[in-house]
């Protein structure tokens, strides 16, 4: 799949280093265009790292990045202009609270891309209502469930018009009960052809929305592969041993020295 | 006799409204009400103060502690983003100043701004007349004790805030400008208007630069007249009238605060 299109995201040789403690240690990755790969992985494992150091959130230690073209490790590059294209959605939604949703979703279009206040709104409305949440655009934040809040950020992503989306633990601080509209606002996304980098937990999505799933440990790639082959037939035994104990959590023997 | 907890707990707390009710009453019986009236709580002279102390003393209160706030509130914000700041030099600096206006006393920084600015500079003149170097002094103590403030606000901040600003690609000026400093400024009310508060009281050091009649404030009216008159009333008419703007600031202060809570 990778082969036919000219890939969006190109990650090479990306290494991050915290101190004395290394989370990437060599990271290569091609996303295509209109692709969508999930990046599951154990905790510590380094995949959110490598999502921030795609819009360079994190400055890489070591490694090139580039989207869409546009080289972001250069130490030249314009990175307030190229972040525009890479719309980011965070595990915590980091609305801003001192916004109304409206206000979060029309306010960065008017800072960051000087579009005036009107065309602003209604690009802001459109998006809402694109994620379900028209209804809500004069609420608070923090009037909001978090499944609302992280459909709002959605939104305000993509009001900025971005080329990609980076998703970094979208569900992980929901309630079971709100994973699901979240879910389906990404997956409408996906069948619109947006070029999707999603770090989950969500086995489910992944299979079924993913094009491609890589497995992470230790701040290295261990499996890439087609989704159904990574999720349904791992062949790394630390692939296997991962969703073992994700899918079915309740069976999983208890490690020695696990926390 | 063994009491149990709750019992002890009813003891102890009939005990504390004994020493309270005690120590009000000694005071009532044993001060000298006639001689405090007579020196304090003249009506006629009381009287007579009106309309002057709320029209010429109060509103020069009002203009000074304002003018000072403004003043303090910009250089405040200034020496707050220096003191975060990634260039050495202004962290130093902003250092340097907050130790320095926070350790003098006010009264100290009056004195230097009404005799060391002139025998310096002769020919300069701060703008303004008094109102300017009251501004400039109480803003000048004030900012030293506001940046701290502002910039522990700024840090209260969560830092998911600046994450989505520059991820969305806001710089780090604009983040600061749209994003950070609105919310810190929420964060520092409370601390806000208590700095307002000492302002207004600090205003009375105005007195330091010697004032003309019509550029009294409420102390030095308040002493003016007491001294005139060998009577003390005007002085606690004055100190009433402090009430009268610090009281309402406290509700005004808790409102906003309440406001910005629901849209957190």
């Amino acid at each position: 799949m990778s082969t036919e299109t000219t890939p969006e995201i190109t990650v090479t040789g990306l290494s991050k280093s915290f101190g004395d403690l290394e989370v990437l240690r060599g990271i290569d990755l091609d996303v295509a265009k209109g692709q969508v790969v999930c990046v599951i992985g154990p905790s510590g494992s380094g995949k959110s790292t490598l999502l921030r150091c795609i819009n360079l959130l994190e400055q890489p230690s070591a490694g090139t990045v580039t989207v869409g073209g546009a080289e972001l490790t250069d130490p030249d590059c314009d990175l307030d202009r190229e972040r525009r294209r890479i719309g980011m959605v965070f595990q915590q939604f980091n609305l801003f609270g001192h916004l109304s949703v409206l206000d979060n979703v029309a306010l960065p279009q008017r800072r960051v891309l000087g579009t005036d206040r009107a065309s602003a709104e209604r690009v802001a409305r459109d998006n809402l209502a694109r994620v379900g949440l028209a209804d809500k655009a004069e609420a608070w934040p923090a009037q909001l469930s978090g499944g609302q809040q992280q459909r709002a950020a959605i939104a305000r992503a993509l009001a900025m018009g971005p080329e990609v989306m980076l998703f970094d633990e979208p569900t992980s601080a929901l309630d079971p009960e709100l994973v699901g509209d979240v879910l389906a606002v990404m997956r409408s996304l996906a069948e619109e052809g947006m070029t999707m980098l999603v770090v989950t937990h969500e086995m489910s999505f992944a299979r079924e929305v993913a094009n491609r799933v890589v497995f992470m440990d230790g701040g290295l790639v261990v499996e890439d592969g087609p989704a159904r082959q990574v999720i349904g037939d791992p062949r790394h035994e630390r692939t296997r041993g991962f969703l073992a104990r994700v899918l079915d959590p309740a069976a999983a023997p208890l490690e020695s020295g696990a926390d | 006799m063994a009491l149990s907890p709750r019992q002890r707990r009813r003891w102890s707390r009939g005990a504390q409204y004994a020493v309270f009710v005690a120590v009000v009453v000694l005071v009532a019986v044993k001060a000298d009400w006639a001689q405090l009236q007579n020196q304090f709580a003249q009506g006629d002279l009381a009287g007579q103060l009106f309309p002057d102390i709320i029209t010429v003393a109060l509103r020069n209160t009002v203009i000074y502690t304002l003018a000072g706030f403004v003043v303090g509130l910009a250089l405040g914000v200034l020496i707050a983003l220096m003191r975060l700041s990634s260039v050495g030099p202004y962290r130093w600096f902003a250092t340097v100043y907050v130790e320095l206006f926070r350790g003098l006393p006010a009264v100290i920084v009056f004195i230097l701004i009404g005799v060391a600015i002139p025998l310096a500079f002769p020919t300069a003149v701060i703008p303004g007349g008094t109102t300017g170097k009251v501004a400039l002094a109480l803003g000048l103590v004030a900012a030293a004790y506001m940046a701290e403030t502002i910039r522990a606000g700024i840090q209260a901040v969560p830092r998911g805030q600046v994450e989505a600003a520059r991820s969305l690609g806001f710089s780090h000026a604009k983040a600061m400008r749209s994003i950070v400093i609105p919310q810190a400024f929420r964060i520092v009310i409370p601390p806000m208007a208590n700095e307002l508060v000492l302002l207004f009281k600090d205003s009375s050091l105005v007195l330091f630069f010697g004032v003309t009649i019509a550029e009294r404030e409420l102390t030095a009216f308040g002493r003016n007249l007491a001294s005139e008159s060998a009577n003390s009333t005007p002085i606690l008419v004055s100190g009433l009238c402090y009430l009268l703007l610090t009281i309402p600031l406290g509700f005004l202060a808790r409102w906003l605060e309440a406001r910005g809570a629901r849209s957190r």
